[in-house]
């Protein structure tokens, strides 16, 4: 008889993956990323291939002051990371990370700058941060409002948000330029260092990086065993059926957003009175995109986001480094990045789907 | 009539979903100018085997082969074009279009709707169906939708057609119509496959019979020679008692007082119109009606999630003492002390979270129990524990989300969590829809001591055979308003099914 012909392939969906075999297969992306980059590096320049991977280890790991920088890097990503991951969990797309820290970021310059002369300062810094985390929940409780009475799109609104926000410290960057005319702030307090965060002993990103550890451990425990943690997964899997066990439904969205952006605006703090001391609209680094993606990668699991993070912030470092040693410009880091991520993001494909090939016929 | 020409031959049929072994080496016949019943428990892979028919699922191994000859069927098209045609349990129609614009929607070639309209009177006068082409589909009875898949099938030229449980969302008189029109169809010697858990229906439709179980073909018979007992043995593996009991209610007493409920949908349209009634403990009190009836309404309205126009909801205490439930929300009920579990229809989508395993599914209910912050899981692991003991749940385990889980143990996961609660009140919609004959009647004997244990059953129902055995008395909706009550023992589902289409059955008929 003659042969009916069978398709080629075809994809089914997998049933659950072992954790080792889905990080296996992260695993095996991140080598073929780097080995797309490794070529694509190669062919522009010409050099030993070899030589971009170690340039790639270098960037993070050259000297101590790159191994701080990775840290400080990681642990900004990995907070703005965990202030969006209880959102994420209940299904509200917040993708306004960057206002709510922007907006958290600006709270903290106006409190350095008009607060300077009139309080000590250990009550400045108590003033920042409490008004970075207020600022933050207001840019990302309005959008929480809306959605829970009028059913807004909240993945428009908070993105929204974020343009206002930028606007916003455009403005008062003007307001507060230093000198007049000069059409950024500077260092603010750079004589007084008045609501700069205490540095431990000499490491300048420590208190950072420890924040966020301590960080990270209550915002996993929060959502895996606390009685909230519970409500926002319910509310996230199912809006009726938390209706059905009693669950008040917008109390939960506002709620959960109030803490949302409130941790956004509190990383914007630590970004401004911490590390940079000063304010511009672009501080925040994409970080509040970024983190999207950290979130959604650790599959919301705070522990799983610190690998998650790493990687990113290693990569993109490393990317950055192959651009400035080889003498080419930041379109090229930015070449590089998105080589990374296209592989990272492909390979959720194959964690999730089958790919079946034609069976060999057999006589 | 011994062998009448195999129209499909399923040869060795293997289907794997991960680990799960769907279809294990089926082999079987469907013949033209025959209906074959196809029949099996929940998970025996009954729609599985048929997906793969109609273009859905691909099969891993073995071969289809359509009249002698060796096919592939990649897609859905494909299917078509070897004349299979599938008509789901959920209708694929687009609800603003006509009928005859459904039924031409993607069809390749210049459209020319009066040439299809008069096809579609031909086949509709051949078949004797009863389609309006140029009706909405918004405007359409179930029936009537279910009506337009089977002629959108027939007009791309099917002579081979599955039907998925079509007659789920039936009332009897709409079943004994699409019946006789399924058997004009075979008399026109087209092949019919039907998927049912309805005995009754299969012995008084089905030429032959195929029985899968666990994946695996089982065996076939003649439906002239064999009955329901013996089919339902084969399906199960093992003898099964096809009896409900309705043991007398024992002491009733008033406990729930429905007065003048009257809800309208978001819309403006009324879902209830003034609906009254009483519910006393001990009792199973059986709500038939036309699938969205009001339903669904009316136990959302008692449990607290349905914002309603007027009327009362009052709930008695055994002390006599009063309760107001309406306008409350069902956090408040509980607070009040009255104890009122509701199984919803929409399992996944309401009663239980599908991506949480067994225990975090029975904290549902008890969460916030405990003065800390955080919530008590060792609790609902023991009731997880008992449910899956005391209702013999299938699962690999108590971690497990429950979307894995079959649709009958979904319901008894379910009805389990709903039933340790020691309700005064228990609301059930479709208790035991879709599940099979064994679950059926593991839910139908839980309702029953639940009802011993003196709780006040409301029992939301679509098998009118079912209902008339169970129930103590029925009340039937009619779009939304109560067309009488009856007493169960003395009632037959002729008299259900007329007062389900007409207020107090049609008298004068």
């Amino acid at each position: 008889m003659n042969k009916s012909r069978e398709p080629l392939f075809h994809i089914t969906k997998r049933g659950a993956l072992p954790w080792y075999a889905a990080w296996g297969i992260r695993g095996g992306a991140v080598l073929l990323a780097l080995l797309a980059c490794a070529l694509v590096t190669v062919l522009v320049t010409g050099e030993n291939p070899l030589q971009v991977f170690a340039t790639v280890f270098n960037g993070s790991f050259g000297s101590p002051r790159r191994v701080w920088m990775l840290f400080q890097n990681l642990a900004m990503l990995l907070s703005v990371s965990l202030a969006v991951t209880p959102a994420f969990r209940m299904r509200f797309w917040n993708v306004g990370g960057e206002g709510q820290m922007l907006a958290g970021g600006l709270a903290t310059a106006a409190c350095m700058i008009c607060l300077r002369n009139t309080l000590p300062n250990w009550a400045v810094i108590l003033c920042m941060v409490l008004s970075s985390i207020l600022a933050g929940a207001i840019w990302g409780g309005i959008p929480a409002f809306f959605k829970a009475k009028w059913n807004t799109n909240e993945t428009l609104f908070t993105l929204m948000m974020n343009y206002i926000a930028t606007q916003l410290v455009a403005f008062f960057i003007v307001v507060w330029e230093v000198p007049k005319g000069a059409g950024q702030i500077g260092i603010i307090n750079q004589s007084s260092e008045i609501g700069w965060l205490p540095v431990i002993g000499s490491y300048k990103y420590l208190l950072n990086i420890l924040i966020v550890a301590v960080l990270c451990g209550v915002m996993y425990v929060y959502l895996n065993y606390s009685k909230h943690g519970y409500e926002i997964a319910v509310v996230g899997e199912s809006e009726r059926t938390a209706r059905y066990v009693g669950i008040k439904v917008d109390r939960v969205i506002i709620r959960t957003m109030l803490l949302s952006g409130g941790l956004c605006g509190l990383t914007g703090m630590l970004l401004v009175g911490g590390t940079d001391h000063t304010l511009t609209t672009t501080i925040t680094g994409g970080r509040g995109f970024t983190a999207v993606m950290v979130s959604w990668l650790a599959k919301f699991n705070p522990i799983w986001m610190i690998l998650t993070s790493f990687l990113l912030v290693f990569l993109q470092r490393g990317a950055g480094e192959i651009s400035t040693s080889f003498g080419l410009n930041q379109s090229f880091s930015d070449i590089l990045t998105g080589v990374i991520l296209f592989f990272i993001i492909g390979s959720e494909f194959f964690i999730n789907y089958q790919i079946h090939f034609r069976h060999a016929k057999e006589g | 009539m011994q062998n009448k020409a195999p129209a499909v031959e399923l040869r060795n049929i293997t289907k794997r979903f991960g680990s799960v072994l769907a279809n294990e080496g089926v082999s079987m016949e469907i013949r033209r100018g025959e209906i074959l019943a196809l029949l099996g428990e929940n998970g025996s892979g009954k729609t599985t085997l048929m997906n793969m028919l109609s273009g859905i699922y691909f099969p891993d191994e073995g071969e289809i082969f359509i009249d002698g000859k060796p096919v592939v069927i990649r897609a859905p098209k494909d299917a078509y074009a070897l004349g299979i045609g599938m008509i789901h349990q959920h209708f694929k129609l687009v609800d603003v279009l006509t009928a005859a614009e459904n039924i031409v929607l993607g069809l390749k070639g210049r459209l020319d709707m009066k040439k299809a309209v008069r096809k579609i009177d031909e086949i509709c006068k051949a078949y004797g169906f009863e389609v309006d082409p140029k009706q909405k589909i918004y405007d359409m009875s179930v029936s009537q939708k279910q009506t337009v898949e089977i002629v959108k099938v027939l007009y791309r030229g099917a002579d081979i057609l599955i039907l998925d449980e079509p007659t789920a969302v039936l009332t009897p008189q709409e079943t004994d119509k699409l019946f006789k029109v399924l058997r004009t169809m075979r008399d026109d010697g087209k092949a019919i496959v039907i998927i049912t858990h309805k005995m009754h229906e299969v012995e008084s439709l089905s030429d032959r019979v195929a029985v899968l179980r666990d994946g695996r073909y089982i065996g076939e018979m003649r439906t002239a020679d064999s009955n329901a007992q013996e089919m339902t043995n084969m399906m199960v593996g093992h003898p099964v008692v096809l009896n409900i009991d309705r043991p007398e209610p024992v002491n009733p007493r008033l406990r729930l007082e429905v007065r003048d409920l009257t809800v309208r949908s978001e819309e403006g349209i009324l879902k209830l119109d003034g609906v009254t009634f009483s519910a006393y403990s001990g009792e199973i009190l059986g709500i038939a009606g036309i699938s969205g009836s009001g339903q669904k309404e009316l136990l959302e309205a008692i449990a607290g999630l349905q914002p309603t126009e007027r009327g009362s909801v009052t709930y008695y205490e055994d002390s006599g003492a009063r309760e107001q439930l309406l306008g409350k929300d069902p956090l408040k009920i509980q607070e009040m002390g009255v104890v009122l579990s509701f199984v919803p229809e929409d399992r996944l989508g309401m009663g239980l979270v599908g991506n949480m395993d067994l225990t975090d599914n029975m904290m549902l209910r008890s969460f916030r129990r405990g003065r800390t912050v955080f919530t008590d899981r060792s609790t609902p692991h023991h009731v997880a524990e008992d449910v899956v003991r005391d209702l013999s749940v299938v699962t690999p385990s108590l971690s497990t989300p429950v979307r894995r889980l079959s649709g009958g143990n979904v319901q008894k996961v379910l009805v389990g969590r709903e039933i340790t609660q020691a309700p005064s009140v228990l609301l059930t919609a479709y208790a035991v829809r879709g599940l099979d004959i064994n679950s059926s009647y593991t839910i139908y004997d839980l309702i029953n001591r639940q009802k011993a244990a003196g709780v006040a059953v409301i029992y939301v129902g679509e098998d009118l055979d079912v209902l008339v055995e169970l129930a103590d008395r029925i009340l039937v909706l009619c779009g939304g308003k109560v067309s009488g009550i009856v007493d169960g023992r003395r009632t037959d589902k002729r008299q259900i099914g007329l007062m389900m289409t007409r207020i107090g059955g049609g008298a004068h008929e």
